[in-house]
This record gives C-alpha cells, sequence and structure tokens, in this order.
C-alpha cells in the first residue's frame, strides 16, 4: 500500500480485526480499516456484509466483542453515541433520525442547545444554522422551519448540519445518496469535497460503484462480516475486481435481455389524458401485455405522481385509466386493486409494508379477505400461497413467518412483488423498485420483473436512475415538468438522449 | 422503546444475508396464544404479586372462592369496555367517549318509554342501551373517517355532549328500573358465577376470535400497523374505521345495561372515568398505543390486576385516595415490566 505521509499523517482511525456477534449470528468476523485525516474512505458491500454493524460499532451504537479500535493513534473504547461525538466521530444513518416536530434550527442543536444557564438563546442558535446552511449549499432552508415538511433529502441536510454543528474529525455518511437525485449528489459530493479539504475524513457507505469513483480515496470491501480487502486505491481498483470481491463473483449482464413484444398482443393498461392539477398534465401511453414501460425523468418531474394516480392512491382531475377496457375509478384504489392492478410504493416501509407483521400477512394483505372462509381467516392457506411465491421469487430464507422488518432491502422489495403475484396483479406499477437493494440483489429483482413480464404481465417502472429505467424497459416515456416529452422503444434512447430531452423541454 | 426496538431491527438488518439460513426469527404467537402470553409475563407476574400481597394481608377473606367472584364481578363492565377499546387502539385510533357513551346508554335503556311498566318486554331495554352506543360510535367514526377529526379530539367531543345528551333525557334524575323481567334475568347465576362474569368471559372470547382470527382482526392490525400500505393494499381503511368505532360504541352499550343490572338505575354520571380505566388496562395489557400490535388476553389480564388491586385495598380498610396512588404506580411498573419482557424476547428471537 503506497503511504503518501506527506498529504496524510498518520491514520485517523485504525481499525483491526473488528468483531461481533448477535447471539448466534455473527455480524463482523474480523475488520481491518484505516482512515487517514482527510480521505474519503468508501466502504463497499452488500446487504448483510456488516456495513451497518461496522458503523453502529464506530459510532458508539454497539460494542465490539474483540479487536482494536485506535483513534489517533490511542487505543480507545467508544462507549456511547455521545462518546463517539466528544472523539469527534458523527454519523449520519440511513434512516433520517431528525425530529419531524421540532424546526430545523432545534434538530441541529438538539442534546447541545445553545442555552445561557437554562435558557435558550434563540437568535444565536437561528444564527448558527444560517451559516450552517449556507456552508452546505442550501441557504433557502430558514431556521425556523419546520422538519416534518422537508423532502427526505432535506432532512438529510439538516442531518448533515447536524454532524457539522460539533467539532469533528470523521464523518460516516451510510448511503446518502440513497434518497437523492442526480442534481444533490453533485451537491453531496461538493459538501464531502470541502469536508475532506478541512482535513475532515469521511467514511462514506454506498451500493453505487459509479459514485465511488468519483469522490473516493480507498475503499474497503466487506463481505460475510469480513473485510478481504481493506484500503485499496479507487484509481488503481478496477470495478470488475470491486465487484468480484463483493458478491464472490461476477456480474456479466446486469439487465435481462429484452423480450419482443408481439403487436397483436393484448393492451392492459391505457393512460390518456391524465392530469392531476398543479402536477401533470394530459399523460398518455399504453402497455401491452408482456411490456415493460418506464418512466424517465428528474425529481419532481411528477414520475412518481403520474403512478400514484394511476393506481388511484391520488385523485385525477381529469382522463382516464383503463385495465384490460374497463375504466377506473378516479381516487378508488379499491376499483383499481380490484381490475388487477398493483402499486409498489417509492417509500417501501411507510407506504407498502407491516413491518412488525410476519411475511405472509403482508404478502397476502391484499388477497386474505379472499383466502378466508367467510370472514374467518384462513391462515395455513396464507402460508402456503406465500411459501409457493418465495419459492419463485428465491426469497430466502423460505418462512413465511419472519417479521419482515428482519428482511434486506431486496427481500422487502420481493415481498411486495409477491403480494400482487398472489393477487394475480395484470398491470403492475413499480416505483423506485430497487432502492435500498444492494448490487447483488439488483441483479436479481431485474430479472425477476422481466420473468413477471414474460408470463403477460404489463409493467411500469418508474427510478430515479435513468439507467435503470431504460435498461429494464422496453418502452421508454421522458417525462419533464409534468408533460411527456417524447415516448420511444428504449434500445433507441441513453441517459445523455434522456437529459438532452429534459434539458431542451424545460427550457422551451 | 421504540428507539430500542428501531436498533434491534437494525441489528437484524446488517445480520441478515439474501442467501444464508439464519436462526428462524418467527413470531411465536402465530395461533395467537403463546405471544400474548409471553408479552404478558410481566403482567402475569404483578398480578401474582398482588394476589400474594392480599392473601398476605387479607388471608382467606382475599383467597376465597367468593371473593374471586367478587373480583370478577367488578372487572366485568370495564373488561367490556377495554375489549372494546383495544380493537380501536389496535387500530391506532382512541375513543375517550366510552365512559359518557355508557351512562347515555343507561340512562336511555332505563327510560320509561322503554321498559314500560314492571311486565314490560325487557330485551328492548337491552337493545336500547347496545344501539345508543352502536349511534354514538357510528358518529365518531364517520366524523374521524370521513370528517377527518383526530380521534382523540373527535371523541373527546363525544365524551363532553354524550353526558349533556344523557343529563337532558335524564333531567338528572336517577330513573329506577322497575322491569322485573330484566333484574331477574340479571340476576341468574349459572354454575354458581353472576351473569355479568360470564357476559364479560363471552365478550373477550369473541373479541379474541375476531382479532385474531378474522378478515375484520386482520385489517384492524393492517390499519394500525401501516395505514397507507392497507389502503394501497385495497383496504377500505374508512370504512373499517367506522366499524371499530361502532364496536367500540356497543362494547360500551353491553357494558351500560351490565351496570344498570349491578345498579338498577339508569343515572347520567355512569361511567364516569372509565374511558382512563379502559386505556390504562389495555396499554398496561400489551396493546401499543400507536398500533398495529393489540392483545385481548392482555387487556382481560390488565382489567384484573386493576380489579384485583381495589379489592386488596377494600379488603384492608385503605382510603379509595391511596388506591389510586398505587394504580399510577401500577400503571407504570407494569408497563415497564413489560417493555423489560417485550425487548429481551425481542432481543433472544431475533
Amino acid at each position: 500500500m503506497p503511504v503518501i505521509e506527506d498529504d496524510h499523517p498518520a491514520s485517523l482511525l485504525e481499525v483491526r480485526g473488528l468483531t461481533k456477534s448477535f447471539g448466534p449470528a455473527r455480524a463482523l468476523t474480523g475488520v481491518d480499516l484505516d482512515v487517514r485525516a482527510g480521505e474519503v474512505h468508501c466502504v463497499l458491500g452488500q446487504n448483510g456484509a456488516g456495513k451497518s454493524t461496522l458503523i453502529k460499532t464506530l459510532s458508539g451504537a454497539h460494542h465490539p466483542d474483540a479487536g482494536e479500535i485506535r483513534w489517533q493513534g490511542e487505543p480507545v473504547r467508544i462507549g456511547s453515541p455521545v462518546a463517539a461525538l466528544e472523539l469527534g466521530i458523527a454519523t449520519m444513518y440511513q434512516e433520517l433520525d431528525v425530529v419531524d416536530g421540532l424546526t430545523i434550527a432545534e434538530n441541529i442543536y438538539l442534546g447541545h442547545e445553545i442555552a445561557h444557564g437554562g435558557v435558550l438563546n434563540q437568535r444565536e442558535a437561528h444564527r448558527a444554522t444560517r451559516e450552517l446552511m449556507d456552508r452546505l449549499g442550501h441557504p433557502s432552508l430558514k431556521p425556523n422551519r419546520e422538519v416534518g415538511t422537508l423532502s427526505p433529502a432535506n432532512k438529510q441536510i439538516v442531518s448533515m448540519a447536524r454532524a457539522l454543528s460539533h467539532d469533528i474529525k470523521l464523518m460516516i455518511m451510510d448511503e446518502p445518496s440513497a434518497v437523492l437525485d442526480s442534481g444533490e449528489v453533485d451537491n453531496l459530493f461538493r459538501i464531502v469535497g470541502e469536508l475532506t479539504e478541512a482535513g475532515i475524513a469521511v467514511i462514506y457507505i454506498s451500493h453505487r460503484l459509479e459514485e465511488i469513483e468519483r469522490i473516493g480515496d480507498r475503499i474497503t470491501v466487506l463481505k460475510d462480516g469480513a473485510s478481504p480487502a481493506s484500503n485499496l486505491s479507487v484509481q488503481q481498483t478496477p470495478t470488475r475486481e470491486l465487484i468480484a470481491l463483493m458478491t464472490g463473483r461476477r456480474i456479466e449482464q446486469v439487465f435481462p435481455p429484452r423480450a419482443t413484444v408481439p403487436t397483436d398482443a393484448p393492451v392492459l393498461l391505457e393512460v390518456s389524458d391524465l392530469s392531476l392539477r398543479g402536477v401533470f398534465h394530459d399523460i398518455k401511453f399504453s402497455v401491452r401485455a408482456g411490456e415493460i414501460l418506464g418512466i424517465a425523468g428528474l425529481v419532481g418531474s411528477g414520475r412518481s405522481e403520474i403512478l400514484e394516480t394511476i393506481a388511484g392512491h391520488r385523485k385525477a382531475t381529469s382522463g382516464t385509466v383503463t385495465v384490460e377496457g374497463e375504466s377506473l375509478t378516479p381516487g378508488s384504489v379499491q376499483r383499481a386493486v380490484g381490475a388487477g392492478m398493483g402499486l409498489s410504493p417509492e417509500e417501501r416501509k411507510s407506504q407498502g409494508l407491516l413491518l412488525e407483521e410476519p411475511i405472509f400477512k403482508n404478502a397476502t394483505l391484499s388477497t386474505f379477505s379472499r383466502f378466508a372462509r367467510g370472514p374467518l381467516l384462513n391462515e395455513p392457506a396464507e402460508r402456503r400461497a406465500t411459501e409457493e411465491q418465495m419459492k419463485v421469487l428465491h426469497l430466502r430464507p423460505a418462512e413465511p413467518n419472519r417479521i419482515t422488518r428482519t428482511l434486506s432491502g431486496g427481500n422487502q422489495q420481493k415481498v411486495m412483488l409477491a403480494r400482487w403475484l398472489i393477487h394475480g396483479t395484470k398491470v403492475l406499477l413499480l416505483d423506485e423498485p430497487t432502492r435500498g437493494v444492494d448490487v447483488g440483489a439488483r441483479v436479481e429483482i431485474y430479472g425477476l420483473i422481466r420473468e413477471l413480464a414474460a408470463r403477460g404481465t404489463a409493467i411500469v417502472v418508474v427510478s430515479s436512475e435513468i439507467d435503470e429505467v431504460i435498461g429494464l424497459s422496453d418502452k421508454v416515456v421522458v417525462v419533464a415538468d409534468g408533460r411527456v416529452l417524447d415516448e420511444r422503444p428504449a434500445t433507441q434512447i441513453d441517459e445523455h438522449g434522456v437529459l438532452d430531452l429534459v434539458m431542451k423541454g424545460s427550457a422551451a | 422503546m421504540s428507539e430500542q426496538s428501531n436498533s434491534v431491527g437494525g441489528d437484524a438488518e446488517a445480520v441478515a444475508t439474501t442467501t444464508e439460513p439464519i436462526s428462524p426469527r418467527e413470531t411465536k404467537g402465530m395461533r395467537g396464544m403463546p405471544a400474548a402470553f409471553g408479552r404478558s409475563i410481566g403482567l402475569v407476574i404483578a398480578l401474582l404479586v398482588l394476589v400474594a400481597v392480599g392473601w398476605a394481608t387479607a388471608g382467606s377473606n382475599f383467597m376465597s372462592l367468593d371473593n374471586m367472584l367478587v373480583i370478577l364481578r367488578l372487572a366485568s363492565v370495564i373488561g367490556v369496555v377495554a375489549i372494546g377499546m383495544t380493537f380501536v387502539i389496535t387500530a391506532g385510533g382512541i375513543d375517550l367517549s366510552v365512559g359518557s357513551v355508557l351512562g347515555l346508554a343507561s340512562v336511555v335503556a332505563s327510560l320509561g318509554a322503554i321498559q314500560t311498566a314492571s311486565e314490560g318486554f325487557w330485551p328492548l331495554m337491552v337493545f336500547a342501551g347496545i344501539a345508543t352506543g352502536v349511534i354514538a360510535g357510528l358518529m365518531n367514526g364517520m366524523i374521524i373517517a370521513y370528517g377527518k377529526v383526530v380521534a382523540f379530539i373527535a371523541t373527546l367531543a363525544m365524551l363532553v355532549a354524550a353526558r349533556g345528551a344523557a343529563e337532558l333525557i335524564s333531567q338528572r334524575q336517577s330513573q329506577v328500573v322497575v322491569n322485573q323481567g330484566f333484574k331477574s334475568f340479571f340476576r341468574q347465576e349459572p354454575l354458581g358465577i353472576s351473569l355479568v362474569i360470564w357476559i364479560f368471559a363471552i365478550v373477550a372470547i369473541v373479541g379474541w376470535f375476531l382479532l385474531n382470527r378474522t378478515t375484520f382482526g386482520r385489517r384492524t392490525v393492517a390499519i394500525g400497523g401501516n395505514a397507507t400500505a392497507a389502503r394501497l393494499a385495497g383496504v377500505k381503511v374508512k370504512r373499517h374505521t367506522v366499524y371499530l368505532y361502532m364496536l367500540s360504541g356497543a362494547a360500551a352499550g353491553i357494558a351500560a345495561t351490565m351496570l344498570l343490572s349491578r345498579t338498577t338505575a339508569g343515572i347520567s354520571t355512569h361511567g364516569g372515568l372509565y374511558e382512563l380505566d379502559a386505556i390504562a388496562a389495555v396499554v398496561v395489557g400489551g396493546t401499543l398505543l400507536i398500533g398495529g400490535r393489540g392483545t385481548i388476553g392482555g387487556t382481560v389480564l390488565g382489567v384484573l390486576l386493576f380489579s384485583t388491586l381495589t379489592n386488596v385495598f377494600v379488603q384492608n380498610d385503605l382510603s379509595t385516595s391511596v388506591q389510586l396512588v398505587a394504580k399510577g404506580v401500577i400503571i407504570v411498573v407494569a408497563v415497564m415490566l413489560q417493555q423489560r419482557f417485550a425487548s429481551r424476547e425481542g432481543v433472544t428471537s431475533t
């Protein structure tokens, strides 16, 4: 490992042989890691590789069973999150830990309020907050704005500002880009750049290899709780090698091959002149059985709202949606579900799943009354149906009684797919199908979506990753500012093409 | 509590992989009872401690069969109210109006026009009481589901209004029950156990079955766990919400006729503060106040805990003031025990 002593003095953080078990489950089995001041150190790994446990150990939320953590050369024991902050380690969790009912300033200074003798100095807190927001490139976020009214991206800014309100030397970011679109990601990277210039080290956790190539200095790969490779140089390590390290295999082809949809295949979903006042206008497209249609657009283009309106979650102001020729009642989810339509929402956790309930109750949430004899539930039948779909979806381990919260993002997405498979959905609407899903499982989800189409389902996909929309779809609809700009076969457009259209469309 | 469970869930997620088989993390309560019992260990312990205290201080006066029946009879009325409340809370709601609605129902059921003379058709009284509860519940439900008023406020309004309506109807007079059929029906003691206890038992069993074994129960839990997910899956959330408050109102109506049989007078002040006793029993029993998890068994234990407490104090000639303080302490201790056992269960089983 080339050590450039001039630029990077001794390591800020050294981790050696870190292990941690939860009962019989071994989350970390020996992790090594060095972080230098002022570097961006990326930690890569699939879900379950131990990333979250590593972060929680470094931030004081967990205590390691064995191994050593040295901070600025001294062995330390990080006993609690407060102890971590005192050392200068701040953590930005993926599940944003902001309090919705409080203002931005109150959130930032929560736990270390600016006060004199117990009396809050709100003016000073607001001034400091404005300063932090300027530094983070978001002067429009006012200190007295309530956090509950912010988008996930802006909540993340608040979370970041809170970390910066402490005197920190190391910032741990857990998949910060998961809730951001590309413009916001650029801003995030600018902030990361500023932090490192100020000598602050960043541990950056992400699934997105392209991001790591952009901002990472060094990489540590986690697999099965161990670090098969630590402190690799980003520039000198080819992507193929990283994927091989992470998965133990090579991903030959990310997206499954497209199918040719016969022109006489029945049109299952027809959307005509659909409008939602102030959000989108005159949306028009149709999807045949076996076809995957992708909606490409930036955040704010109305793409998620279009899906939600088609599914009846929102009430259209005008226009019609027909499923197999039957037109749906605007604003009625029950009609849409009854007609054979299913929506897998963007926010799986808050809009799709009962996290504390077992898998099978989630899988049969749309169909439990169908299994019931009159008002009496038939749970054995529900479990059997769930098991069947779990096999189809390769959802392992095949335990329909397992609590849904304990599943990885990829498996939670499969539970949503199982729900609609059991329902016999003819039209499937997928909003961000791979959000929070790791690299290996993504490929599997793509394959499953294609397989569902091959069985005659009409599918509509929305994703913030334009690459994903194009790669997965047969046909792409480009939207900007709530209007359809273009519709063409996916083979005739690429990411640049979409962005060009969006730029021109917005200018016009 | 929620923070704690979050971090436990986080660990589990971190440990879980897509391919490796891991130790099973099942809900033990697929059959309903074991999980409810597992979560209720703290409550059972508290109840046993209380029984031990009763035994030690009041001896055979306390440990007699007669006294046990007294405790059960004491628990019955509030127990029925609490079963209805369990459904509402499991679905993430709250019904503050049950006490007042009970009072109103007792007044309506004992109206001269309804009970007529001493030989009148007494089931009409029962019907009138329950119907009053259902109608109040229907109003609560409509206001909450379609009027989009927060449950706390809507049922608080009903709490005030129903009490006022009861005063108006009764003109603040006790309405003595003269109907002999009603009185003699409720004087029955099948197997030596008074009828109100039987009614409580039946309501509890039906409630347990409804919550754990029927589509109605599944919808209730789903709405409490994640209302948006339930709606997107095609559950008629609004309609179901109305049903839930009607159910809670019906329970208050049943409780009203039970109370009427005991006091033999319809009074507008019947059921005062019952809503708090019912909510305390439900929450101490282990039903989550934010919804998504409900246990009828826990609610029954919670009600028994409070009535045993009252009994122990009465046996020892202690004032009701002391009793109230003890009740407050018990609520806190029971819930803390509950959480301790719940989180331990969470750690070992996940």
